[in-house]
């Protein structure tokens, strides 16, 4: 009897366990099965080189460069902000500060992890893009780089606190042998422990790319809803996950070709998180292997 | 010796610097929150929060969207609580070190790392479509619900390796099973750890909007949820829709909305600190 319980329960657990590669399976199939249907009525050559992304006007194009750009635009801005200033950040707290300071500081910058986005888009509309109105005159009211700035100071912590683990995690020994040979902390942070934690900090700047380039609501609000292909902060841009939003709004008919669209795109956004977070989970590997 | 004060020099540079680094983030946030209560903390009053969404921004409330939040959340935590913890359990205490093992890891570790919107997607395709849910309440749970499972998953597994191995020894020692080993023994002793991660993982959840938009919750409803199959709104989606309206009421009343919003995501994440700071406590 109990024996037969014990089976039971173990299959039930290992159930739900699968559940989680039903999850990814679905979303797979979900994305590849519309986007299929998708390419058999627009040619994939189009798609991937077409500079025009109209698919809800009369004239329509499907070229997705132009929604691409915009994401890789304002996830180049976020990063550009959030790599500098989350890297000194973890360096600090891990090289400088007292361990009481690095105890309270720690959970007070996850909380901006924790601001929900649309709260994050908010501000982006409502304070900074007015600011940065003030210093460059021709700024448009939806741009990429309130957007990009904003969502930099969202992904701070996730550079600063996944690399301060890193950091904190080398050996004491390689300090002592540093301090010993008569280094400051700062030659002591550069040319010992960032290289020896290069790999964790690696992995911090890949999942941040990852979270700025699926990073939805900032972008939908701040950075507007007009594809194109530019590299020019100032004027608005539309990302693969805006348009997703826009076109969700909207009132659009199940089989019809936008119903179709919003998954090419998501299976090109799905690509680009994948691979880098296969990317981010071998390196971490790697990385475990080394110090354990 | 020079060398030595030029390098002595620019350490306490990089030291006032990194300092500076780190009080930036918290200053942008704390401005930033400062701008949202003087935008927003006049506009908020009970009627605030009783009123029915209207197209005048003054009689304009939050009800129907807090209420759809409330809905949401719970049967988000009803769905991913069991399997997420199940599943947990599974990997830390029942499997073996295999192929499927290296797989469900792999996999979880990927799905953390999925957007949202992508979510989003299947959810609009499998319970919108596929299972006829439609755009309701029930719908937008079940999305939610497997968008926070990998965190819920991992921070279990967490809780529960940090459960000492003498705990299991003793209960195995004095005829206990497998499961009741976890049943009466690691689920009680990682139960704070387990609500830590579930508090965080459902803080993440009530300030998602992305996913919701996708599946077709809608902007502006009329009454508030009175079953799962009703058709929704939620706070981050109204303080969406208020955003994107010209006119400048509706700017208060994003205010207004995002100040309790915040509220209710700040103080989950205190509850969560609170409780893995007692927790923390107990093996040390």
């Amino acid at each position: 009897m109990r024996k037969i319980k014990e089976l039971v329960i173990e299959r039930g657990l290992l159930l739900s366990a699968l559940i989680t590669i039903a999850v990814t399976v679905g979303i797979i199939l979900v994305l590849s099965i519309e986007a299929i249907k998708f390419f058999s009525e627009v040619s994939i050559i189009d798609f991937l080189t077409d500079p025009e992304w109209t698919p809800l006007f009369t004239d329509k194009h499907f070229g997705i460069m132009s929604l691409l750009s915009g994401t890789l635009l304002t996830s180049f801005i976020a990063i550009a902000f959030a790599l500098p200033v989350g890297l000194s950040i973890s360096i600090y707290l891990s090289e400088y500060a007292p361990k009481s300071f690095r105890r309270t500081i720690k959970p007070l910058l996850e909380l901006l992890a924790a601001v929900p986005t649309v709260v994050y888009g908010f501000f982006a509309l409502m304070v900074v893009t007015p600011f940065l109105q003030t210093i460059i005159p021709g700024l448009s009211s939806f741009n990429s780089l309130s957007a990009g700035i904003v969502m930099g100071i969202m992904i701070i912590p996730y550079i600063s606190s996944l690399s301060e683990d890193a950091l904190h995690a080398v050996p004491y020994t390689l300090r002592e042998a540093a301090y010993g040979m008569g280094s400051t902390r700062l030659q002591n942070a550069f040319k010992v422990i960032v290289p020896a934690a290069s790999s964790g900090i690696i992995v911090s700047i890949i999942l941040a790319i990852s979270r700025a380039i699926g990073e939805t609501m900032i972008v939908a609000i701040a950075a507007g809803q007009q594809p194109r292909l530019t590299f020019d902060p100032t004027v608005p841009v539309e990302t693969i996950t805006a348009y997703i939003v826009q076109v969700s709004l909207g009132d659009v008919q199940h089989d019809s070709l936008e119903y179709k669209t919003i998954f090419a795109a998501g299976i090109t956004l799905f690509v680009f998180t994948f691979l880098l977070n296969t990317i981010s989970y071998r390196i971490r590997k790697k990385f475990q292997e080394k110090y354990e | 010796m020079n060398n030595i004060k030029k390098n002595r020099l620019k350490d306490q540079a990089f030291k006032i610097w990194g300092i500076a680094c780190t009080l930036l983030g918290l200053v942008l946030l704390a401005i930033f929150i400062g701008n949202i209560l003087i935008d927003g903390i006049l506009r908020i009053d009970w009627e605030f929060v009783m009123n029915l969404p209207s197209r005048h921004a003054e009689e304009s409330g939050i009800y129907t969207a807090l209420m759809g939040s409330i809905w949401v959340l719970l049967l988000t935590t009803l769905i991913a609580l069991p399997i997420g913890i199940a599943a947990a359990i599974y990997l830390e205490e029942y499997s073996k070190k295999n192929k499927l093992s290296t797989i469900l890891e792999v996999n979880i570790s990927n799905l953390a790392g999925v957007p949202s919107i992508i979510y989003g997607l299947l959810g609009l395709e499998v319970f919108v479509r596929i299972m006829e849910m439609g755009a309701s309440v029930l719908a937008g749970s079940c999305t939610l619900a497997l968008l926070i499972l990998p965190i819920v998953i991992v921070s279990t597994r967490e809780a529960i390796k940090a459960v000492p191995k003498s705990i299991r020894d003793a209960s195995f020692a004095m005829g206990a099973s497998k499961w009741q080993t976890v049943y009466h023994q690691l689920l009680p002793a990682s139960f704070g750890g387990i609500l830590t991660g579930i508090i965080l993982a459902l803080s993440r959840a009530v300030g998602e909007t992305a996913p919701l938009i996708v599946i077709g919750a809608l902007a502006y409803v009329p009454f508030a949820p009175s079953s799962p199959m009703d058709e929704f709104s939620v706070l981050p989606i109204q303080i969406f829709n208020w955003i994107t309206r010209p006119q400048h009421g509706f700017v208060e009343n994003a205010a207004a909305a995002i100040i309790i919003l915040l509220l209710i995501t700040f103080v989950m994440n205190g509850i969560a600190v609170y409780f893995r700071n007692k927790w923390q406590k107990k093996f040390k």
